[in-house]
């Protein structure tokens, strides 16, 4: 799998085609009766949605063995990060109007939003951080703890959706349960790599 | 590694590096389209607000820009006949706001009975066709304001709910009165999805549903009423969220005690028994101070009592508004 210009090139234009055809539909007024509700909500489905996407990259390439996987994982990312900003410009703009007094009552006030807004803004270093230069500056180890920070914010993008719906949690509990997943199989996955060296431990007391 | 030369392979068998380039271009031009339109499915599937439901035949009319300020209220213009009748929460039917329009079809509204009963002198089944022609059906527009913060300006049909109450004459010890939605899973295909306890119950003061404000509407813009807006019956209360306005109503109680109602039951920190349009009581999570108005782009003021403070705000006199949400 040597293609890998290809296979970004791919991930990049299938990544814009929901934006494309909101953009479609919102021309073709085919987005309802509220359409900047309809815009506000697709995206944050597609922020989840690729946050999911993201934290997916690593267990598939060690399942599958498909190294390559872990190439297309910061493009993923930054269109996690495009339609969180996305997501909370139509907030920002369309729903407080620029008013950030009332964004910040907001904040304090309502649970849904205080958690969304954590979900965005842990986004923000891990956007800013993603460019190979400052992976160097950075130092791998260094920057791989400070990525970590993407479980944080797709946690918190999932409760965020949960906290929103007035009852029938069927969609916001699949995202919890995706994101539980993948957490989970990274605890996992540490926690056997420990088992793994603790024979050692025990024949050296035995020994 | 060694590579020997194959010498049975002419040189005119070498596809040429032109045709090559051409054809990995050309399987690499497919996969991109393929995958574009898999994801644009995909998309389309999961995203898509799906609110393309034709209009009834003859039914057209009431939607034009000609209508909204017809049937508009003074500065405001009625909402879209489209926008009425294809953005509504009716959970019996999904809890998005496209479903009810294409799911709520298959709700059998005749024959359809209205019981009354309880604590009146007169309990009488009515068939819905003697309701019709037992009270003079009259246009009232009132603003309609969702809990959600949303809000639209509806043209009704109808006729207040007094009239049916007086004619069944409530007794002296009746304070309340409780709604009740179709609920026959096999008959009428009502509800179809679990998203809340069914039936839909939901109750007013006795005072309230005697406002002559209070309504039970049959149609809209001169219209029936579509299946997605509760046909052939619902309750319209102006002055309170719109949850309170019950739909396909089967049953009306005269009660002595205040009634349980259904998303009080689902959440009763967030949803009141009154439930008052109020701007200064906030939802636990989110500000009720303003709403978007359908069709319209910025966002409105919230009125107390949704515009309705000098005809009902009487009734609240002396009561904790903050308390009795």
């Amino acid at each position: 799998m040597k293609d890998i210009k290809f296979y970004k090139l791919v991930l990049f234009v299938n990544s814009l085609v929901p934006l494309a055809l909101l953009g479609w539909d919102w021309w073709g007024g085919r987005v309802g009766a509220s359409p900047l509700d309809f815009v506000t909500r697709t995206t944050g489905t597609l922020t989840l949605v690729f946050l999911v996407l993201t934290l997916a990259v690593s267990p598939v390439r060690k399942l599958t063995g498909h190294q390559w996987l872990v190439r297309l994982r910061r493009m993923l990312g930054l269109y996690a990060f495009f339609y969180g900003a996305l997501h909370l410009l139509t907030y920002v703009w369309f729903d407080k109007a620029f008013d950030f007094s009332a964004i910040a009552q907001d904040v304090y006030r309502r649970w849904f939003i205080t958690v969304g807004m954590l979900a965005f803004f842990l986004m923000v270093p891990l956007a800013l951080t993603s460019t190979d230069k400052m992976i160097k500056r950075l130092g791998g180890k260094r920057w791989q703890k400070l990525h970590r920070l993407t479980y944080v914010s797709a946690a918190a993008g999932a409760l965020h959706y949960y906290l929103l719906v007035k009852s029938d949690a069927r969609k916001p509990l699949v995202f919890a349960a995706a994101v539980a997943l993948l957490l989970g199989y990274r605890l996992f996955a540490s926690y056997s790599k420990r088992l793994k060296a603790k024979p050692v431990s025990i024949s050296q007391k035995a020994g | 590694m060694v590579i020997k030369k194959a010498p049975d392979i002419k040189s005119s068998e070498i596809t040429d590096q032109r045709v090559y380039l051409n054809r990995r271009n050309f399987m690499r031009g497919a996969v991109l389209a393929a995958s574009a339109a898999a994801t644009g499915y995909a998309y389309r599937r999961l995203l898509a607000p799906d609110p393309v439901v034709a209009t009834p035949e003859g039914k057209a009319a009431p939607g034009t820009q000609a209508a909204v300020k017809q049937w508009g209220l003074p500065g405001e213009e009625a909402t879209t006949y489209q926008d009425i009748t294809h953005y509504n929460n009716f959970y019996e039917f999904g809890t998005d706001k496209y479903s009810p329009a294409r799911r709520a079809q298959e709700l059998v509204t005749r024959p359809w009975t209205v019981a009354v009963e309880g604590l009146v002198n007169r309990p009488k089944v009515y068939d819905f066709d003697e309701l019709q022609r037992l009270f003079a059906q009259e246009d009232r527009t009132y603003r309609f304001r969702c809990v959600e913060g949303w809000s639209m300006v509806i043209p009704w049909l109808g006729f207040p709910l007094a009239e049916l109450l007086k004619l069944a004459e409530p007794q002296g010890n009746a304070a309340f009165v409780a709604f009740e939605t179709a609920n026959d899973r096999r008959g009428r295909k009502i509800p179809q999805t679990d998203a809340l306890d069914w039936p839909y119950v939901e109750g007013l003061r006795l005072d309230e549903a005697m406002h002559p404000l209070t309504l039970l509407a049959t149609g809209i813009y001169g219209e029936p009423l579509l299946p997605q807006n509760g046909a052939p019956i619902r309750l319209v209360v102006p002055w309170k969220y719109g949850f309170k306005s019950i739909k396909s109503v089967v049953r009306i109680r005269l009660v002595a005690q205040m009634p349980p109602t259904t998303w009080n039951l689902q959440a009763s920190d967030e949803y009141g028994f009154f439930s008052n349009v109020n701007p200064e009581v906030p939802h636990p999570r989110w500000s009720q101070a303003t709403e978007r108005r359908i069709g319209e782009f910025s966002r409105r003021q919230t009125l107390p009592f949704n515009g309705y403070a000098e005809q009902v705000a009487q009734m609240y006199a002396g009561m904790d508004l903050k308390y009795y949400f």
